[in-house]
């Protein structure tokens, strides 16, 4: 049907892993008649292939799988699999066809126990065997392999222990049909045995590694967070198109109820945006024109144009996805101590077993003396009764084998980090260094950094004076009335001052200016276009507005232009310094018409974060390069005491002031993680306020992500209840190995019940961490 | 006194632990130094190679195939390096590493009971 040598065809490849690989599927697909050329790509796993003819499909395949690749079908890859989740199928089946098996085994054991051999003890123990070779070869031949094939690497793992312990249950059964056959004195049959720890094993397995995946689901959680598509403007008509496919300075339509695809700016449209899958921030937040928006946030209420800037592995999501995973690999370290004890657990364990075995066997009769002490109380070992030494001495060897779980000490710490670091993703807490839940629990002082982490970092309008406070004439909106009170001098209303003065800064890129301009919109007045704009450095601006001629500055500037000011109210102009803010004040026609207060205003939650940490007992701290007069001023409005304000500190000496503070305790540092990057480096815990936007900051240990102090009270909650996880886990995992093992060394504890404990503990260390999740860690 | 039986077992229990010791605690790595730009490690009951020698500063990549079907290797973690990653079943997983600083890396498996290590010189 194709033109000749013009067809084309792609196919996923499954199983490559190697340059030799690549050659071998290609020989196979040359190989299939119509094929003209075949280049298959390691990388994307693809064979592209040029045809002569329409070529069949199943032929293609069968020459792959006959080099032992595979093909994967067209239908399935839209909806490509999680390989964890076929896997964890997989374990699924295998437990169960274990256990299919097992449970008739352990009935037919159990009418031993108490009724004798049924029907008679030659085809008790030849079906027994026989029944236990499917749990054992079916369904636990990888464990089996993995064990045994780690012992010839000369390493050995848990499945090594499993392995021995169930082949070596499992041999007594044949064996003892042999000796029995040559009328020699018998041994027990543990066969059935074998294939119940092999069942139970296999159950533990499928448990953990369900618990597992509930512990690590943040991460995907947050992969599954984004939009597929997004919709976009080309030549005028909109197009849809898949994610990956959006460029840079791509304009997408968003329209209410839909996520956004990628990180981009709004440049039409304005609505609330639902952010809270990616900073935690519950409240839906409002968002205008030339506003910042976040992929895989819910646009809420109305129609979005957004310019996209920030694709793939930039965007703010796939940043949190990145550092999520990456503290989840790092290391904590209590952890050093239970790694030294399972990278030797198993060698010693096998080491133990033989022990466990030349000693049953050298003193038979001591060692049952010792084991008859606890028998009476020990449910399991009051009808357990051994027709030799070397059946008792196997009894306690496979016990000693398969309890030992050094898995439990393995998990304790990374299963409890994993969960931790989702529970703060999810709630705007970013982890980066395992370590640090470790050194918070020692922190005595924490040192907030001021502007941008007490307060917003952006200056704001606080106080509009009029120069007579006295005139209670309504605010004049229309602006060719402003200023034309009926009394012979001119009198402005405080909205007038307001309007005059951003009317003058409209064109100034001052903060200060700017706050002004910021303010009068804010109470929606209509401003002026300013002429004759000109900014004096230092001092203020000067324009001409309605005609008239505006001074908007300081007193000095204001007294060299020689505006009057002996209507200037000096005492208020004092109080509201004190108070930590800059005054500017405005001059109509060389008139001084009134002032306006700005600073630089703390955040909402600053106040009631910081009485928090002063209830838990932290020292705290504020840090600013501003004058003592300012500092203290904000000192106070949150709480801190004057003793704790490090005021007059330059940028750069930041760092010496934590390493002061570190003589005397453990000190973590909360400042913005772009100048304070030293600062967050030297202390214990550095905390780096992030701006709900961008969270590409390279210093600190944990990241705020919305860069509010309440999140910090949580951040330390969170580190402290992961902590106290660690602790517990760590604590069951050493407690559990140290009791067991010697309870099974005297034979004490019966293989089955040894390795249904074996598979608990792990399980319980995961779960244990799973309970993590319920802690509440948001503050008040 | 203990009867000859009892002298024989234990002193056939003991030749087996001293086996036992000498067995898992006194192997040599296998050494692999990188030359290239990238190694392939292969993971079926533990790595091989699984001491690897890199240079500084170089950038090398790691090609982790698991065909080893055991859940027990089916996540690698270089704690050093903060990288902790899941190896799907016959799949090459790339890792790109570049060392800035010198010294021994250890890489073990997610129950950290298979050990490796990267050295950087």
């Amino acid at each position: 049907m194709t033109d000749k040598r013009t067809g084309q065809l792609t196919l996923d490849i499954i199983g490559m892993h190697c340059a030799s690989c690549v050659k071998l599927v290609e020989r196979a697909l040359k190989k299939v008649s119509g094929v003209a050329n075949v280049s298959v790509n390691l990388a994307t796993n693809k064979a592209y292939l040029e045809t002569e003819k329409e070529i069949d499909l199943s032929l293609a395949k069968k020459e792959v799988e006959a080099v032992g690749y595979g093909i994967k079908d067209k239908n399935d890859s839209n909806k490509e699999e999680d390989p964890s989740i076929v896997e964890m199928e997989k374990a699924r089946r295998r437990m169960w066809l274990a256990w299919s098996v097992a449970i008739p085994i352990a009935i037919w054991m159990l009418f031993e126990m108490f009724g004798g051999y049924w029907p008679d003890m030659l085809l008790y123990n030849l079906g027994i065997t026989l029944l236990s070779t499917i749990p054992l070869f079916l369904p636990g031949i990888e464990t089996l392999k993995t064990g045994f094939k780690a012992l010839t690497r000369r390493t050995a793992n848990m499945d090594t222990l499993i392995a021995l312990g169930t082949t070596i249950a499992f041999a007594t059964g044949p064996l003892g049909l042999i000796l029995n056959y040559f009328n020699l004195p018998g041994i027990d049959n543990y066969a059935g045995v074998g294939a119940m720890i092999m069942a139970f094993h296999l159950t533990g397995r499928y448990v953990e590694a369900k618990a597992r995946g509930r512990a690590s689901q943040a991460i995907r959680r947050l992969l599954e967070l984004g939009a597929k598509s997004a919709r976009i403007i080309v030549n005028g008509q909109e197009k849809e198109v898949p994610v990956e496919n959006l460029r840079l300075n791509d304009i997408m339509i968003v329209r209410p109820g839909e996520k956004i695809p990628t990180d981009g700016s709004i440049i039409e449209g304005q609505s609330a945006v639902d952010e809270s899958m990616a900073t935690g921030e519950s409240l839906p937040i409002t968002k205008n024109t030339g506003d910042k928006v976040l992929g895989a946030t819910v646009n809420m209420e109305g129609l979005l144009k957004i310019k996209v800037a920030k694709i793939g592995e930039d965007t703010f999501l796939s940043q949190v996805i990145k550092l999520v995973s990456e503290a989840q690999g790092s290391r904590i370290p209590i952890q050093e101590f239970a790694d030294r004890v399972t990278s030797v657990f198993v060698p010693i364990i096998l080491i133990l077993t033989i022990a466990t075995i030349t000693l049953w066997l050298a003193f038979p009769q001591s060692f049952s003396n010792l084991s008859n002490v606890f028998r009476p109380i020990l449910p399991w070992m009051t009808g357990q009764m051994f027709s030799s030494p070397l059946s008792q001495a196997l009894f306690a060897a496979i016990s000693v084998l398969v309890i030992a779980c050094p898995c439990a000490l393995g998990l304790a710490t990374p299963t409890a980090l994993m969960v931790a670091s989702g529970l703060g993703a999810e709630n705007g807490i970013l982890i980066r260094h395992g370590a640090a839940l470790q050194t918070m629990k020692d922190i005595k002082a924490v040192i907030l950094d001021k502007t941008g982490t007490i307060t917003k970092g952006k200056p704001e309008v606080t106080d509009v004076i009029a120069r007579s406070e006295t005139t209670k004439s309504p605010p004049k909106r229309d602006p060719a009335e402003a200023g034309q009170s009926s009394s012979g001098s001119p009198r402005f209303a405080r909205d007038d001052i307001l309007q005059i003065a951003a009317s003058a800064e409209s064109g100034s890129e001052h903060p200060l200016g700017q706050a002004i301009v910021v303010k009068s919109r804010q109470n929606k007045l209509q401003l002026f276009p300013p002429k004759n704009f000109k900014a004096i450095s230092g001092g203020g601006v000067t324009a001409v507005v309605d005609g008239k001629n505006i001074i908007i500055g300081t007193v000095k500037l204001l007294q060299e232009e020689k505006v009057n000011l002996h209507l200037l109210n000096q005492n208020n102009i004092t109080s509201l310094e004190k108070q930590g803010k800059t005054v500017v004040h405005l001059s109509i026609d060389k008139k001084y018409q009134g002032s306006i207060a700005i600073a630089d205003t703390v955040k909402e939650d600053s106040q009631s974060a910081i009485a928090s940490l002063i209830r838990q007992g932290f020292a705290v701290f504020m840090i600013t390069g501003d004058n003592q007069s300012t500092a203290e001023a904000i000192a106070s409005q949150v709480g801190i005491p004057k003793e704790n304000v490090l005021a007059h500190v330059l940028p750069q000496d930041k760092v010496v002031k934590v390493k002061e503070l570190q003589k005397k305790f453990p000190v973590a540092f909360v400042g913005d993680g772009i100048n304070d990057a030293p600062a967050l480096a030297q202390a214990n815990v550095g905390i780096a306020m992030g701006t709900g936007t961008d969270i590409a900051i390279e210093s600190g240990d944990i990241i705020l992500v919305r860069g509010q102090l309440s999140l910090l009270v949580s951040a330390i909650k969170l580190s402290k209840a992961a902590f106290a996880k660690i602790v517990q886990n760590l604590f069951w995992a050493f407690f559990y190995n140290v009791v067991a093992i010697p309870l099974a060394f005297i034979g004490l504890l019966h293989p089955i019940i040894a390795e249904i404990a074996m598979a608990t503990s792990s399980i319980t260390v995961v779960g244990n961490a799973n309970l993590l999740r319920r802690t509440i860690i948001k503050s008040s | 006194m203990l009867s000859l039986d009892q002298i024989i077992t234990l002193l056939i229990g003991l030749e087996g632990i001293i086996f036992t010791y000498w067995y898992f605690f006194e192997k040599k790595e296998g050494v692999q130094r990188v030359t290239g730009s990238s190694i392939t490690i292969k993971v079926d009951a533990g790595y091989s190679p699984s001491t690897i020698v890199i240079k500084k500063n170089i950038p090398v990549t790691l090609k982790i195939v698991r065909t080893d079907k055991s859940d027990c290797l089916e996540e690698i973690v270089i704690p050093e390096w903060k990288i902790k990653k899941y190896l799907p079943i016959n799949k090459e997983v790339s890792l790109n590493l570049e060392a800035k600083k010198t010294g021994e890396y250890p890489f073990h498996c997610g129950m950290n009971m298979f050990h490796g290590k990267i050295i950087v010189k």
